[in-house]
């Protein structure tokens, strides 16, 4: 018999719930490979295991926990959260539980650590658990709930999702990286056009796409509705995972004749550098047609863009220049890893001189905790990936979306401009 | 199971978790602190005026946003009895079945119901009516996977019974 052609989502999600096919719609109890919940998330996962009343954990070595949200603990409650954390992690045997100073924001450290690879299934108490589709695996956001009854049972139910194809092609433009075709992408489709489905990422422009870019496209699969994001792994994977893990997995992608329930085209070289206005990741525009818009406050971080290659890129914006007088930038690498990395590479040195704010990794202004957040009537540009009402503070405050070139570029500016607009 | 009625608090599209609650309360696991914060940024008088019963009705995609259960918990702890919406974000509508919050899809009801507009519902057969307008409706019903998990109580009592630990 013929085997059903089927995507690269639906044969991990077959694997994982010990089937050989399943279909979109399909509910799957599937066997998770990895789990994740941070110190917002955890707390609530936490209670809910305890009154499920299993003896332990499913598998303390498939359990990753990261103080990562209100970090470094940023009031006395935030540090009560922390040490549930972590005294769980304790009493529990959790082999991957990272605390301040050595892990960072979770989905820019999981990646670095190895520990999510091709093929493999990850679910996470966090909504941007996405973000792994870039190396290929099933990776989506549940919550706390969810998160408990995976760590006592190893498994989670999950609707197999329809997919749907978004072929890129062309050549980007100059300083056009993830976030611009990410947040083009969003802007055509909807916050709400991918809802319950899997974006699968596709075409040349893609293939030639670096890894630190496919991360950021992926983490923002869920401001368009979707499970999942996911990237079929390639030569750039194969090199990526190389440098993280010498541990075996097994890849996939999607058949030839795989079905979708439809197939988006983006002409890559028709993308200009993107910004997305308040209040949804869905209002994407080149920044060229942007109106004149001071702002308060640069971003540079997040799991969205606070990568490695996301800070060189500010760097070569920044250098040499200074902060507009009336901008604050703030800079917050996403690991020790990637912060250590840039103080190597000279950019803690241009953060700094340009006169930006170098702080250690936390998620904290990306939802409004601390280290950034706005007063009222406040505007940001930020690298991170919603600028929901109230997302960074105050309810009258406003957050505008962009990648890190228009960032560094518009923190010079003191309002929102490209690269470009610099002498 | 038996019938709610509660008046309607009604909100527009793309209602998102951090609208429902948010970030700078997510310090605490306490549900009635989090309930005292529900809707504040968007609907500052909603805690004090909803009702043990009332009915949350909204657009399409509510909950979209952030993964943290503390909104359904939040909506939940306020005393929303029931969410109506003509669509839900995924992980909201995954978590709000996890913890037992009833949440329905039925685009008409939500279309059509106005703010302080009574409602009745019956869980057992998705039937919607709104009572000021004496107009009826018939919400899309669960997947029989997820009914097995609401009708055991929520994921936890689900998991318990899958573990043979009930």
């Amino acid at each position: 018999m013929m085997e059903m052609a089927q995507t690269i989502t639906e044969k991990i999600l077959a694997a994982h719930s010990g089937q050989e096919e399943v279909h979109p719609g399909q509910f799957v109890m599937a066997r998770v490979d990895l789990m994740l919940g941070n110190d917002v998330t955890a707390p609530i996962a936490i209670e809910e295991f305890r009154k499920i009343g299993a003896k332990g954990l499913a598998d303390a070595s498939r359990v990753v926990l990261v103080a990562d949200h209100g970090t470094p603990n940023m009031d006395i409650k935030a540090a009560e959260q922390c040490r549930v954390m972590r005294e769980f992690a304790r009493a529990e045997g959790v082999e991957h539980f990272f605390d301040v100073g050595k892990g960072g924001i979770e989905h820019a450290l999981l990646p670095e650590e190895g520990l999510v690879a091709p093929g493999e299934c990850v679910i996470g108490a966090d909504s941007h658990t996405c973000t792994y589709g870039a190396l290929g695996a099933f990776a989506s956001g549940v919550g706390s709930t969810d998160l408990a009854a995976t760590m006592a049972s190893g498994s989670c139910w999950l609707r197999v999702p329809e997919s749907i194809k978004v072929v890129f092609r062309g050549e980007r433009k100059r300083w056009v990286g993830g976030k611009d075709l990410i947040l083009y992408t969003i802007g055509k489709m909807g916050v709400a056009g991918a809802t319950y489905q899997a974006l699968e990422f596709c075409g040349e422009t893609i293939e030639s796409l670096p890894m630190s870019d496919r991360l950021t496209m992926c983490n923002m699969a869920v401001e368009a509705g979707a499970k999942n994001g996911i990237v079929a792994p390639d030569a750039v994977t194969e090199a990526y995972m190389k440098t993280v893990t010498s541990r075996p997995y097994e890849a996939v992608v999607s058949d030839a004749e795989a079905e979708y329930t439809r197939t988006i085209e983006i002409d890559c070289a028709e993308v200009e550098l993107q910004v997305a206005t308040p209040h949804l990741p869905e209002n994407a525009k080149a920044v060229s047609a942007l109106e004149e818009t001071p702002i308060d406050q640069v971003v540079i971080g997040s799991c969205t863009n606070g990568r490695i290659e996301d800070l060189r890129m500010a760097a070569e914006v920044l250098k040499g220049r200074t902060v507009s007088p009336g901008v604050r930038l703030i800079v917050i690498p996403a690991t020790p890893r990637v912060q250590l990395q840039a103080i190597r590479e000279g950019l803690a040195e241009v953060f700094l001189e340009a006169g930006g704010a170098l702080t250690t990794p936390t998620c904290g202004p990306c939802l409004g905790m601390h280290t950034g957040v706005l007063a009222k009537g406040e505007r940001a540009l930020a690298t991170t990936n919603r600028n929901f009402v109230g997302r960074m503070g105050h309810p009258e405050s406003e957050v505008y979306l962009a990648g890190p070139a228009v960032a560094a570029a518009s923190a010079v500016l003191g309002r929102i401009g490209g690269p470009e607009e610099l002498s | 199971m038996s019938e709610l009625r509660g008046k309607v608090h009604r909100y527009g599209e793309n209602v998102n978790t951090d609208v429902i609650i948010p970030a700078r309360y997510l310090t605490t696991t306490d549900v009635a602190e989090l309930a005292s914060h529900c809707m504040e940024d968007i609907d500052a008088g909603f805690v004090a005026t909803v009702q043990k019963g009332d009915i949350m009705v909204a657009e399409g995609n509510f909950g979209c946003g952030s993964s943290r259960e503390h909104a359904p918990l939040a909506i939940k702890g306020a005393g929303i009895s029931c969410v109506i919406a003509s669509s839900f974000a995924r992980i909201f509508f995954r978590n709000a079945i996890n913890v037992g919050l009833p949440v329905l899809v039925c685009p008409e009801a939500a279309a059509e119901a106005k703010n302080g507009d009574e409602l009745s519902i019956d869980l057992g057969n998705g039937r919607v009516k709104n009572v000021t307008q004496g107009r009826e409706y018939q919400a899309e019903p669960f997947p029989e996977f997820l009914q097995d998990i609401v009708a055991a109580g929520g994921l936890v009592a689900y998991t318990k019974k899958r573990l043979a630990l009930g």
